[in-house]
């Protein structure tokens, strides 16, 4: 998050207090940016911490003694080759409606980190009642009904952070992550007494009968969830970059001291940010528990919110943008799972790998900023730890 | 009074040699060269854009060179950090305080200290030390938010001396003080001097370059264009001295600025006067009304008590005062960002205390603000839309929520052409535009369609000497069409070139009102409000 931060706003501080010369306009044309430059320079930031990622863990499992050539190879048969695609759109569908939520709220500079309670929230509620509502109505209707109440109940359960937010400037960081772990317990509590299906022992929903699921895509085995996550891709894209709406969010997120300068009411723009964050989520777990699950269990966490969080910021939030991002995500996710369970590795190993992601793009986003600033890469402190140390050393030598 | 041992040896150069420093799409600085001798003030005057602060922040250590060599004594060093620029002797004075409001003179002289514990005693001594040296007194034990303007700067200077100095940046330090407060400025930099300590003195203001330089080098677009060394700078007379200073500022743009004696006064070289042809406005109808305003705010810069004043058809109301004494609160106030607590603003009579920002703006008042970078506009977003952030969402820029490019674009290139924003198109980003052309845009947008009265905050902070004549005139223009402009400033000059009245803001309160007519005492008595005189001590 902080080095979005930095990314925005350090080229100007610096450029501004300066006028550009005329007359030397030839000697500065290899400095300009131009705006083809800047376009390959973010495609290159953002790929970049990926393929980094990637050799790092590829040496991991060379230390594990695994073939690392070997394991991505697993990654891209099981993921990609096939009928194989068709689980990695699958898996996406959640992940991108999520992303979707995140972007959203973090274009405001608002963090809604409560995305794990908002999902589980809302696909109880989903899971809960389809089985007995399609029973006494019809699929369609439940479908709509149940959608629209994940929808509501995930955005309801941002209204007290994000109010908290707007009126008191609590920390909002804070709140949501505290109602999410409420939002898990609360969840397990109403699978368990509420919702329990009286057939079986374990602690779960009723399942929605498999004919009742969501239908598929013609002629593949894709649950239609994802082209609704498309089309609500597009959308937000459209109404990020071409609305009334968007632009006022933009000028929000940059900064909250604008926003109250040319009257956008940051009260009214937090509660709703954080509504829309929450609905989309809800949608979210409504499209994956009629497209994929089709029950609950307690303690079921897919943490869909944690994997796809380094690759909102790498399609610098934008919705569209984030498509190929969470696409190379679910493949690696969906093909790594059986990779890892063939050669052996924990399936932990996801989870290093999107760590290792978040790495690469903090380092790659310090050295871009330094470069923009034109400033040396290596903090002076470090580079003094390391010239101490040496000096001492080779001195030692000499004598 | 004897030299503190923590001071560098008298006898000593810093010298850069071949300095450039090049930022996207600019050359800062292009193979600047010079000594900077201990024990002489060494001015460095040029336009904002010309290079200055990014040389200082080369020397603090702050950016790193391209290419060329730093050499201290002879000896060449890297500065790499403002750490080791310390490290160094090497201490800015910045422009803006930097000091922490709530925190003692002794707590923040502290602040850069390393170790666990505080020395409070030793950091005592040297207070009483370096005072000494500066021949201030201060407090240590005052709030930094108590202190007077003339001695906050004093505590920059002893902080930025604090662990021994051999070199002293001082960052346009006179363009908020009173003359009194300039002179003992003046005294203070003389005494370091002589104690041998070396004094970068950057101003914009030639008369004060020519007063207290010793040597002064002369920046432009970027390059070294002409300097005076100490010998030649005795051997002329003021007039002598001013006039190839001049020359070399604005080279061939000097026929440009019309003439020497125009860019003289533009360069601040001659005393502030206000304009001649001044017209009386007493009699004219009022336009704005506040009676008895007050907010609520955290700090004192946001909050204003009891503020009451009327402003004519084509007045120019001036507010003077020192920095964050409630000129944010006041402008806020006005253009409807902060919640009144009591009191009433009305419009040509009629009430807005209730309104919000954009139903003040579609009535006609506006505000410029003066943070122009991070409130006024955003710099990622482009010049056309920030010309419009005002009116987003408004027809015929947008249609059912969508923006409609032709119209945005049509309605920037008007504004661009009329106020002649120097822009590569309407779809620049706008935070890569110089500071001139930034005002540009704000003003573009707050002074046009149906504009009555217009709060400006600082409106030529910053500015190069052509777009503050600029900015000046569009005002100027303003109020002769019947505007009225509220012009929040902490340049006195410039207060008293434009303004019919000055008020002097100060708490948050409006101590007292000075009729600017054109009397040589007018800056004196502004400046006595400021210090927290009072309407029964003058005369």
């Amino acid at each position: 998050m902080t080095s979005t931060d930095t990314a925005t706003e350090s080229p100007d501080g610096v450029t501004t207090e300066i006028t550009p010369l005329k007359e030397e306009s030839e000697f500065v044309t290899t400095r300009t940016s131009s705006p083809r430059r800047r376009a390959l320079d973010i495609v290159v930031r953002s790929v970049v911490p990926i393929v980094l990622a990637l050799i790092v863990a590829a040496l991991i499992l060379l230390a594990l003694g695994k073939n690392p050539l070997q394991f991505y190879g697993a990654v891209i048969e099981n993921g990609l080759v096939g009928q194989n695609w068709q689980n990695s759109l699958v898996m996406m569908t959640p992940l991108l409606l999520l992303a979707i939520g995140l972007i959203v709220v973090f274009r405001g500079q608002l963090w809604n980190l409560g995305y794990d309670g908002q999902f589980l929230l809302g696909g109880v509620v989903v899971a809960g009642l389809a089985p007995q509502l399609i029973k006494a109505t019809s699929p369609g209707i439940a479908y709509l009904v149940l959608t629209v109440a994940a929808i509501a109940v995930a955005a309801a359960w941002t209204f007290i952070p994000a109010w908290l937010k707007a009126f008191f400037g609590t920390n909002e960081i804070i709140t949501t992550i505290v109602m999410s772990t409420i939002g898990v317990g609360l969840t397990n509590i109403l699978i368990e007494y509420v919702f329990q299906n009286p057939a079986v022992r374990t602690p779960q929903t009723r399942a929605i009968d498999p004919g009742d699921m969501l239908p598929y895509i013609p002629g593949t085995q894709v649950p239609i969830g994802f082209i609704v996550a498309l089309l609500v891709a597009i959308v937000f894209q459209f109404v990020l970059s071409r609305t009334s709406f968007g632009l006022r969010l933009d000028v929000f997120g940059s900064s909250a001291k604008t926003a109250r300068h040319v009257g956008i009411n940051s009260r009214t723009m937090t509660i709703v940010l954080f509504l829309i964050s929450g609905g989309l989520i809800g949608l979210a777990a409504s499209m994956d528990i009629f497209g994929q699950w089709g029950y609950m269990r307690t303690n079921w966490n897919p943490s869909y919110g944690n994997a796809i969080m380094p690759f909102v910021f790498l399609a610098r939030l934008s919705p569209v943008g984030s498509i190929p991002f969470i696409a190379f995500y679910s493949v690696f996710a969906t093909g790594g799972t059986i990779a890892a369970q063939e050669s052996g590795v924990s399936v932990d190993f996801l989870q290093i790998v999107v760590a290792l992601i978040l790495v690469f793009m903090t380092v790659t986003e310090y050295v871009g900023t330094k470069r923009d600033l034109g400033q040396s890469y290596l903090p002076d402190e470090l580079k003094d730890a390391i010239r101490k140390p040496l000096n001492a050393f080779t001195g030692r030598m000499a004598k | 009074m004897s030299a503190s041992p923590t001071l560098a040896p008298a006898a000593g150069v810093i010298s850069l040699t071949g300095i450039t420093k090049a930022f996207p799409g600019v050359i800062a600085n292009d193979d600047i060269s010079l000594d900077i001798v201990n024990g002489q003030v060494h001015c460095l005057l040029g336009e904002n854009g010309a290079g200055k602060s990014t040389l200082i922040s080369i020397l603090a250590g702050m950016q790193f060179p391209d290419s060329g060599s730093i050499s201290i004594d002879g000896v060449p060093v890297t500065i790499g950090s403002p750490k080791a620029a310390m490290r160094f002797g090497i201490g800015v004075v910045h422009q803006h305080s930097t000091l922490v409001p709530s925190l003692t003179v002794l707590e923040n002289l502290m602040l850069g200290e390393g170790g666990l514990t505080l020395k409070e005693k030793r950091a005592a001594s040297r207070l009483e030390e370096l005072s000494g040296l500066l021949g201030a007194s201060i407090d240590p034990n005052i709030l930094a938010s108590d202190l007077a303007l003339g001695q906050q700067q004093q505590v920059e200077i002893a902080k930025a001396m604090w662990t021994g100095s051999r070199l002293l940046i001082l960052d346009e330090p006179t363009s908020m003080l009173t003359p009194s407060a300039i002179e003992s400025l003046a005294e203070s930099m003389s005494r370091l001097k002589a104690e041998g300590l070396g004094i970068v003195f950057i101003t914009h203001k030639l008369r004060e370059a020519y007063a207290m330089g010793d040597c002064v080098t002369v920046l432009r677009g970027g390059r070294k264009v002409g300097e005076l060394s100490p010998e030649r700078m005795s051997s002329l007379t003021e007039d002598q001295a001013q006039a190839e200073i001049l020359r070399a500022m604005f080279g061939e743009d000097l026929a440009a600025a019309g003439g020497l004696e125009s860019a003289a006064e533009l360069a601040g070289a001659t005393e502030a006067a206000p304009e001649t042809s001044r017209v009386d406005v007493t009699s004219r109808p009022v336009r704005l009304e506040l009676a008895g305003v007050s907010s609520v705010g955290k700090s004192m810069d946001v909050s204003v008590t009891d503020i009451s004043f009327a402003i004519h058809e084509g007045e120019i109301f001036g507010i003077a005062g020192i920095d964050g004494h409630g000129q944010a609160g006041l402008a806020e106030v006005l253009s409807g960002q902060r919640a009144i607590a009591s009191g009433t603003v009305s419009l040509q009579g009629i009430d807005i205390t209730r309104l919000g920002v954009r139903s003040r703006q579609e009535k006609g008042v506006r505000y410029v603000t003066d943070d122009r970078l991070h409130e006024g506009t955003v710099g990622n977003l482009s010049v056309a839309i920030n010309l419009l952030l005002k009116r987003i969402g408004t027809a015929p820029f947008w249609r059912f929520g969508q923006i409609n490019k032709p119209a945005v674009n049509d309605e920037a290139k008007r504004l661009i052409a009329q106020y002649t924003i120097h822009t590569p198109s309407p779809n620049t980003r706008v935070g890569t535009l110089s500071g001139g052309n930034i005002q540009k845009v704000l003003l573009a947008r707050e002074l046009g369609r149906g504009a009555r009265v217009v709060v400006v905050n600082k409106p030529t902070y910053g500015l190069d000497l052509k777009s503050v004549r600029l900015v000046h005139d569009l005002l100027r223009e303003f109020v002769a069409d019947g505007g009225c402009v509220v012009l929040i400033s902490t340049e006195l000059d410039e207060l008293i070139e434009l303004s019919d009245r000055i008020g002097v803001i100060s708490r948050g309160r409006i101590v007292g009102t000075v009729e600017n007519d054109g009397g040589a005492d007018v800056a004196e008595r502004v400046g006595h409000y400021m210090i927290g005189g009072s309407a029964h001590d003058i005369d």
